[in-house]
């Protein structure tokens, strides 16, 4: 019916130019891929990141002496100023670059491809933790306790780690699985505290950060955390049976957690969209209401989420104790990658290969960040701000898409304006 | 004032909401603007207030060409808008509503009350509104709540009243009431565009009448005219307005519920000892005015309500206390009155919300799997037996009608082994044509020997499915009447008047 009705603007016989939305020539199947792909969110997800990048660019070249010695005589030989900006931006990149992917400057490859895998080692973390969130989000609840679930589950995962004696293997297995069940069950209480009485989880996970965070500190002094013979606020370092074991020899720092993530989001993937535990929570997570009057147990699948949540999160944690710091740990081990998962599940649209691929650059950007400002002096900063950015364009996607000229979802021509009150739409009148 | 629309047109993207419409109202009548839900009136409307911009065409008043930038133009042009859902604040008085949004002041801003107060005295003395201009808006009920509405737009001299929809939330004397405030209002030489999809109404009241269909005006209709034709020009084909219905054969008692109270948190009483039975093959209608009651009967006997004492059986065992989980697994179908917030997940496809009541057994979970091929094959034979119009299973149920929402909703209920249905205002804001199907599965059910419970507000509506009718006012039951009584009686029982004789019989 709508192509009966429709009158589109008359086609010149030139094919479709997906570049320009403004003028669909043939508002036909490539034209409605086209807006499914820009006005779907993987493709703000990348313009952000673009975005991000670029505003860094004008950020690197700003605070670069090179590019400020050079504009002060701007007026007389700009190109002084435009060639140091260009080569502030060009070294810091591509010594993001290589030290995040790959290091041409090395003979060989097996040393060149290191950047690569430091940036899956940084990647590991986020993503566990990025599920956890993610997961959260999709039921409609909002888990910023990572810190607090990840400092639970490194602290109970590393005293197995380091204070009993079991046989290799056993060992590190039951680390992994006290630390998991650590996170699930300080993210599980949470979820408790919100089906029982309503407690907002935002609130409730703000303050468990503290208490675990002044819970491990008290632990690691003078409580079962304590090395022996130290005053240090450290914990004894975890025994060779528990911790992971690397994946390609002592070169490299990548270790089974990597492995392990890859499994979790596999899980998560089957979880979110194969089984009936997801498919309540997506429910639940969409319209609570309609959950509930179709007999799901709204409260119980907070519980169950918070859980599996925090459990997801929990395995950021014990990864941090049993692969990346093995030498004993402090209670700042979550070294913000509690928060920095809320950004990755953000960049990742909250779907698990979506957060995997988020986790991933982030990784290259924390593997990257020392050695741009190793090799270029920009400071690490820069790299902290694009991340910010990256999850303020994300938030504010009618801005990106203004910026790119994107059409608006829910609106069938680019251009037009955005009717104020939604009183007839044109699917409901083609459909009825 | 005399209003005229030429030529108005108003696409969004490729889809023509309004299609070269032409629409002329002279001073002092009541135009009737008729159509189906989405044939594109309030788009128009919208237009005529501001609100959006036409492509083409031009709106002209007492023949000037008018140029509405917003909808403070068109009131200052003399435009003015009841809408359905009334733009009203509710801690406010009366006074104060009407002042909002051109409040005179004194000296410093000090808002000057009193001129507000005799504004509203002077046009409700005018009209016989009794209306008092220092009562709070949310203790007042919804007729008059309306009024402040038309108090509100006549106070800014509105010489052309737009009613969207003015008759959704009132009860039938009210509605009598509102016509007679319309023609109060024609008289006095005030133009007036009547915006309904109710027969009765139009004929009513209506001077002339402009039918609507797909975005294009169809034509005008004489309000003598018939339903059965007016119908027929707003869907564009025939259509049958009574529903065929056989004598109901009620058999054994099926729901009992016996002195049903139902509190709200703080203690306030929402139903009060209600006790009915509905046999297996009748319909019960529950009938009374929005928000007497019959919502939290419903969530009672749903389980979603959590404050709730008295009995509740079904077919012998007691259905009280037990979660909704439990209650729809005991064969209870229920289609909520809310569809899009309580029925469906908008963001669900098709298949996902056939499912959404039952993810938690075979043949739809397998071990923890929902079992995908299964659900798109179940899915695909709903959407046939239903006639549910997309593009496929995998649409999303927020981008269909309307109709085809509740098609969805009714497909999930009416697939399952059923003991009970209940059916909650199950043709609200749906189209003649979903209308019909909606009351034929109904009926459908019944004739299976199936119980059913169908709580409406429209009297038409009862008065086509029930085979006996309960009015409930003020959380109570006023009577359970034949479902042929007169509308008359049903209207009078609806404002809270117990039933004369030939009611009481049942």
């Amino acid at each position: 019916m709508s192509e009966t009705l429709q009158t589109p603007p008359v086609s010149s016989g030139k094919p479709a130019q997906p570049g320009q939305p403004d003028q669909p020539d043939q508002p036909g199947r490539v034209y409605q891929i086209f807006r499914e792909i820009t006005t779907g969110n993987a493709i703000i997800s990348v313009l952000a990141v673009l975005l991000a990048l670029l505003v860094g660019a004008i950020l690197i070249a700003f605070t670069n002496e090179d590019v400020q010695k050079a504009s002060v005589y701007f007026f007389s030989r700009p190109g002084d100023t435009v060639v140091a900006a260009w080569n502030s931006v060009s070294g810091a990149y591509s010594a993001l670059f290589q030290g995040s992917v790959y290091n041409f400057r090395k003979p060989d490859f097996a040393s060149g491809i290191k950047p690569l895998t430091e940036t899956l080692t940084f990647a590991t973390p986020l993503i566990a933790a990025g599920l956890g969130v993610a997961l959260g989000f999709r039921v409609g609840l909002f888990n910023i306790g990572g810190r607090g679930q990840m400092l639970i589950a490194a602290a109970l995962g590393g005293w197995v780690a380091f204070a009993l004696d079991l046989p290799a293997g056993i060992h590190l297995v039951v680390a992994l699985v006290v630390g998991v069940a650590g996170g699930a069950l300080w993210g599980g209480l949470v979820g408790l505290l919100k089906a029982r009485t309503g407690a907002h989880e935002v609130i409730t996970t703000i303050m468990l950060n503290y208490v675990a965070y002044y819970l491990v500190s008290y632990l690691l002094r003078d409580g079962f955390l304590k090395t022996p013979g130290s005053n240090n606020p450290q914990s004894p370092a975890s025994k060779p049976t528990a911790v992971f074991p690397d994946l390609l020899g002592p070169t490299y720092n990548l270790h089974l957690g990597f492995i392990l993530v890859i499994i979790a989001t596999i899980f998560t993937w089957w979880l979110l969209s194969r089984s009936n535990l997801g498919f309540q929570f997506r429910a639940v997570g969409l319209n609570p209401h309609a959950a509930r009057v179709a007999g799901i147990s709204v409260d119980r699948m907070y519980v169950y989420a918070m859980l599996l949540s925090g459990g997801l999160v929990g395995l950021a944690g014990i990864n941090q104790v049993l692969g990346t710091s093995t030498s004993g740990f402090d209670a700042g081990i979550d070294s913000g990658i509690g928060f920095d998962a809320i950004t990755v599940a953000l960049l990742g649209r909250s779907r698990p290969w979506g957060v995997f691929a988020a986790g991933i650059l982030f990784g290259a950007f924390k593997a990257g960040g020392f050695s741009m400002q190793a090799a270029e002096g920009v400071p690490i900063d820069i790299v902290l701000i694009v991340q910010s950015l990256i999850v303020l364009f994300i938030a504010a996607p009618p801005l990106v898409r203004a910026i790119f000229r994107l059409p608006t979802p829910g609106q069938k021509t680019p251009g037009a304006k955005t009717p104020r009150k939604r009183t007839t739409t044109p699917t409901e009148v083609v459909a009825s | 004032m005399k209003l005229e629309l030429r030529g108005i047109t108003k696409r969004f993207g490729a889809l023509v909401a309004n299609d070269h419409i032409n629409l002329t109202v002279e001073a002092g009548e009541i135009h009737a603007l008729l159509g189906e839900n989405g044939a594109g009136k309030s788009t128009l409307m919208n237009v005529l207030y501001g609100l959006y911009r036409a492509e083409e065409g031009e709106i002209l008043l007492d023949d000037v060409v008018q140029h509405f930038a917003g909808p403070g133009d068109a009131m200052a042009a003399g435009i003015g808008m009841v809408h359905q859902h009334f733009m009203l604040i509710p801690v406010f008085t009366v006074a104060e509503n009407v002042m909002l949004g051109h409040e005179e002041t004194g000296f410093g801003g000090h808002l000057d009350l009193p001129a507000a107060r005799r504004r509203v005295t002077e046009i409700s003395a005018r009209f016989g509104f009794d209306v008092d201009p220092d009562a709070l808006v949310e203790d007042l009920p919804v007729g008059v709540q309306q009024r402040v509405e038309i108090i509100k737009a006549l106070s800014r001299d509105a010489r052309v009243l737009v009613f969207d929809e003015p008759t959704a939330v009132l009860t039938p004397q009210e509605t009598d009431e509102l016509m007679g405030i319309m023609r109060q209002l024609r008289d006095s030489g005030t133009s007036i565009v009547f915006i309904t999809h109710k027969l009765r109404e139009v004929r009513a009241v209506a001077d002339r009448i402009t039918v609507i269909r797909l975005g294009a005006v169809v034509g005008e209709a004489s309000p003598t005219a018939s339903n059965e034709e007016l119908a027929t020009m707003m869907v564009g084909r025939a259509v049958d307005l009574t529903v065929d219905k056989s004598p109901a054969e009620p058999g054994a008692p099926a729901l009992v519920v016996s002195d049903l109270t139902v509190l709200d948190p703080h203690g306030q009483v929402l139903v009060n000892s209600v006790s009915f039975t509905v046999h297996a093959g009748e319909i019960l209608a529950i009938a009374g005015v929005q928000g007497n009651g019959q919502t939290e009967l419903t969530e009672a006997l749903m389980g979603l309500q959590p404050r709730v004492s008295g009995e509740i059986t079904l077919d012998g065992s007691s259905l009280r206390g037990h979660t909704v989980r439990k209650i729809l697994d005991a064969g209870v179908g229920f289609v909520p009155e809310d569809r899009t917030e309580d029925g469906l997940v908008s963001e669900f496809t098709i298949a996902e919300n056939l499912m959404l009541d039952r993810s938690h057994q075979p043949p739809f979970v397998k071990r923890f799997n929902v079992q995908l091929s299964f659900l798109a094959k179940f899915a695909e034979d709903k959407v046939k037996e239903f006639d549910v119009r997309s593009q496929g299973i995998d649409t999303l149920v927020g981008r269909l009608s309307g109709g085809n929402q509740q098609k969805v909703v009714l497909a999930r209920e009416l697939s399952r082994e059923l003991r009970l249905f209940i059916a909650a205002q199950p043709t609200r804001g749906l189209d003649v044509g979903s209308i019909e199907f909606v009351h034929e599965r109904i009926i459908a059910t019944r004739d299976a020997g199936t119980p059913v419970i169908v709580i409406s507000t429209e009297l038409d509506e009862v008065a086509a499915l029930a085979d006996r009718i309960l009015v409930m006012f003020r959380g109570r039951v006023v009577g359970i009447v034949p479902g042929d009584t007169p509308r008359a009686v049903l209207g009078l029982m609806m404002a809270g008047e117990t039933p004369t004789e030939e009611g009481a019989a049942a």
